[in-house]
C-alpha cells in the first residue's frame, strides 16, 4: 500500500502534529514502508478468531464509584505551562 | 575488598548484613563511578542527595531483618515516575516536569530499602532499539572492541550500560517489544520482563499499555529474582495487575532443572540469522541437555507475523496514550505566534516537543485506527495476537515447560549504523522477543558467550505465564553452565 502526500498530511492533521509541507513526501515513503511490513498479515488466515482484548485472563476488578485521592487542585496544577486561579489556560477557543 | 560498586545485589546484601560495608560506602563508590562515566551518558538526572539520605537511613535501620533491598543503589529508567525527581521518558516534551506521585515499582523499591542514584538513559517514550532517539542523546555500550562506540541496545539502553559498567548495583527497565531482553544481550547483563501483570504499570510513562511491563536489570539471575520480588506486587492503582501471591523468587533458584522439557522452536531459525548466533542458541541447548533438561522440537507457527501485529498495536496504542502530550497539563508548550488558536497550540506543541521515531508511531497509530482501516489494521492485528499466544499455549500445554531461542539477530551494532537505514530494519532487532510481549509472557535474557569480536550474545528463555520463578531457575541454570564472567574493560 502507498501512501500518498494528501494522505499524510491528513494523517498529520488527525494527531495533531504539525509537520511542514517539504517534509510531507519523505513521511509519505516511510509511511509506505511501514504498512508495506504489515501488509504481511494479510496471509494470515483469521476466519472465527476473536480479536484479543485482554492477554492474561482476567475480569477487570469492580469497586465502589467513590473519591479515593481527591482534593489535590494544587498537585495537579503543578506541573502546568500555564495555570491561573485554579484553572489550566489555554489559548481562547471560543469567540 | 574489591571497589563496592562491582558487587552484586546478592553480595552487596551480604556485606552489609554482616557489617563488613555500609549503604554510605557502597552509595559513594557507585555515585564515583558515575562521575567517572559521562562518556557512557547513562545517567541523566543523578540525585546523589537522595541517595545519600537513603543510604543513611538504610544504615540505621540495617540488621538480619532489613528488607531485601536495604541500601542497595539502584538506577532508574527515565520512564518511571519519581516523586520531586525529572521524569520525562527521554523526551523533550516532558521538559521540566517532576511527578507530584511516585510510581508504584519505585514506591515497592523504596519500601525494600533500595537507594536511587539518579534517572536512566533510554530510546524516547521506550520508542526503539539503540538508544538514539532519546533527547538526551545517546547512551554508549561500555563493551567496544575498536574505536567505534557501539549501541547498549534499547530502549533501555541507560539501564543495561549502567549496569554492565558497574555504575549501579541493579536498575529499573521496562519491556514493550523487547526493551528489556535486547539491551541485556548487547551488554552482557541479565534482564527479565515478567508476565503481564505482575508489576504495576502505575506511573510508569505509557507507550503501549497492553504490551509494557517493567522488570529488573542487573549482574546476575540470582539479583533479577531478588530485584523482582521487591518490584511486583498486585495495586489497585493498575486494574491489569494480578491478584496473585508473589512467590520467593530467589528461593527458588536450585538449579536443578533435570526432567524440565525445554522447546527449541524451528521458526526462530530464520533465514540469513548468522552462525554465531546459531552456535550459540546450539551450546545453550547442550548445556541445557547436560544439566539433565530434555531438550524438544516444537512449532509456533504464527511467530512470523509477530513484529508486523506489534507494529499495529504498539502505534495504535501509543497513538491514543500520547494524546495526553498536548502542551496543556505538563511539559513544554510551544511559543505561539499572534492568531493561534489552540489547534495551532497542539500542532506545534507536539511537533516541536516530540523526536522523529515518537511522531512517527503515533502516525502509524493514528492511520491505522482511522475511519475505513480500523478493521483492515487494528482488527486484523489482534485477532494475529490472539493466534501467536495460542502457539505458546499449545507448546506448554504439550507439557514444555521453557523455550530456549536468541534474545537478538547480532550483537551490538555501531551507534549511527542504522541511521540510513529505513524504519523497518531497526525494528527487525526485536524480532525474537516481541512475540513474548504480544502473549504476555515472562522472558528473561542470559549472557551466554562473546561473538568472535569478542562482543557479547544472550539466549533468551520464555516461561509459562506467572512461573517466573521456575523460568529463572532455568535461567541460573544456564547461567551457571554458561559461566560468562567477561567484563568491558574500562575506557570511559
Amino acid at each position: 500500500m502507498s501512501i500518498d502526500k494528501a494522505t499524510a498530511a491528513k494523517v498529520a492533521k488527525l494527531a495533531r502534529i504539525k509537520v511542514e509541507e517539504d517534509a510531507l513526501p519523505a513521511l509519505a515513503e516511510e509511511f509506505s514502508t511501514i504498512l508495506g511490513f504489515i501488509e504481511q498479515l494479510n496471509e494470515v488466515d483469521v476466519e472465527g478468531v476473536e480479536p484479543m482484548t485482554s492477554v492474561t485472563p482476567q475480569r477487570l476488578k469492580r469497586r465502589e464509584d467513590i473519591v479515593t485521592e481527591g482534593d489535590q487542585q494544587d498537585k495537579i496544577l503543578k506541573n502546568a505551562p500555564d495555570a491561573r486561579e485554579g484553572f489550566f489556560a489555554v489559548p481562547k477557543v471560543v469567540e | 575488598m574489591t571497589d563496592l560498586n562491582t558487587l552484586t545485589i546478592a553480595e552487596a546484601r551480604d556485606a552489609l548484613r554482616k557489617g563488613e560495608a555500609t549503604s554510605v560506602e557502597l552509595t559513594e563508590a557507585c555515585l564515583k563511578a558515575i562521575e567517572g562515566a559521562g562518556a557512557l551518558n547513562a545517567f541523566v538526572h543523578k540525585t546523589p542527595e537522595i541517595a545519600m539520605e537513603q543510604a543513611k537511613a538504610a544504615d540505621a535501620r540495617q540488621s538480619a531483618e532489613a528488607p531485601s533491598l536495604n541500601g542497595i543503589p539502584l538506577g532508574i529508567k527515565d520512564l518511571f515516575c519519581v516523586k520531586g525527581v525529572p521524569s520525562q521518558a527521554a523526551s523533550a516534551i516532558l521538559d521540566g516536569f517532576k511527578p507530584e506521585y511516585e510510581s508504584t515499582v519505585t514506591a515497592n523499591l523504596f519500601g525494600a530499602g533500595a537507594v536511587m542514584l539518579g534517572k536512566l538513559n533510554m530510546d524516547e517514550f521506550a520508542m526503539g532499539s539503540s538508544n538514539e532517539t532519546s533527547c538526551y542523546g545517546n547512551a554508549v555500550n561500555p563493551w567496544k572492541v575498536d574505536d567505534r562506540q557501539l549501541t547498549p541496545g534499547g530502549s533501555s539502553g541507560g539501564s543495561a550500560a549502567a549496569v554492565a559498567a558497574d555504575l549501579c548495583l541493579g536498575a529499573t527497565g521496562t519491556d514493550t517489544g523487547g526493551s528489556i531482553r535486547q539491551p541485556a544481550a548487547f551488554t552482557g547483563t541479565v534482564g527479565i520482563k515478567p508476565t503481564y501483570g505482575r508489576c504495576s504499570r502505575w506511573g510508569v510513562i505509557a507507550y503501549a499499555s497492553s504490551l509494557d511491563q517493567a522488570g529488573p536489570m542487573t549482574k546476575t539471575v540470582r539479583d533479577s529474582a531478588i530485584m523482582l520480588q521487591a518490584m511486583a506486587s498486585h495495586d489497585v492503582k493498575d486494574s491489569t495487575s494480578v491478584d496473585l501471591p508473589v512467590p520467593d523468587f530467589e528461593a527458588m533458584l536450585t538449579g536443578d532443572i533435570r526432567g524440565k522439557t525445554i522447546g527449541i522452536p524451528k521458526e526462530y531459525r530464520l533465514e540469513g540469522l548468522s552462525e554465531e548466533i546459531d552456535a550459540v542458541w546450539t551450546r545453550g541447548k547442550e548445556m541445557l541437555a547436560e544439566a539433565g533438561a530434555k531438550i524438544v522440537d516444537i512449532s509456533l507457527p504464527h511467530t512470523k507475523y509477530a513484529l508486523p501485529a506489534y507494529y499495529v498495536i504498539a502505534p495504535a496504542e501509543a497513538s491514543s496514550n500520547l494524546a495526553r502530550y498536548d502542551g496543556v497539563r505538563y511539559g513544554h508548550r510551544a511559543k505561539l505566534s499572534a492568531g493561534d488558536g489552540i489547534v495551532e497550540m497542539y500542532e506545534k506543541t507536539r511537533a516541536e516537543g516530540f523526536g522523529h521515531e515518537v511522531q512517527r508511531r503515533i502516525m502509524v497509530g493514528t492511520y491505522v485506527l482511522s475511519a475505513g482501516f480500523y478493521d483492515a489494521y487494528y482488527n486484523r492485528a489482534r485477532k494475529v495476537r490472539t493466534l501467536i499466544k495460542r502457539d505458546f499455549e499449545q507448546a506448554f500445554a504439550a507439557g514444555v515447560d521453557a523455550i530456549l531461542t536468541p534474545a537478538t539477530p547480532s550483537s551490538a551494532f555501531e551507534l549511527g549504523a542504522m541511521k540510513d537505514a529505513d524504519p523497518v530494519q531497526m525494528y527487525l532487532q526485536d524480532v525474537f522477543t516481541v512475540t513474548l510481549n504480544m502473549a504476555g509472557l515472562p522472558g528473561v535474557s542470559v549472557p551466554a558467550g562473546l561473538d568472535a569480536q569478542g562482543l557479547p550474545l544472550g539466549l533468551q528463555l520464555i516461561g509459562r505465564p506467572f512461573q517466573e520463578g521456575d523460568l529463572l531457575n532455568t535461567a541460573y541454570a544456564l547461567e551457571r553452565a554458561a559461566g560468562f564472567v567477561s567484563k568491558p574493560s574500562k575506557w570511559w
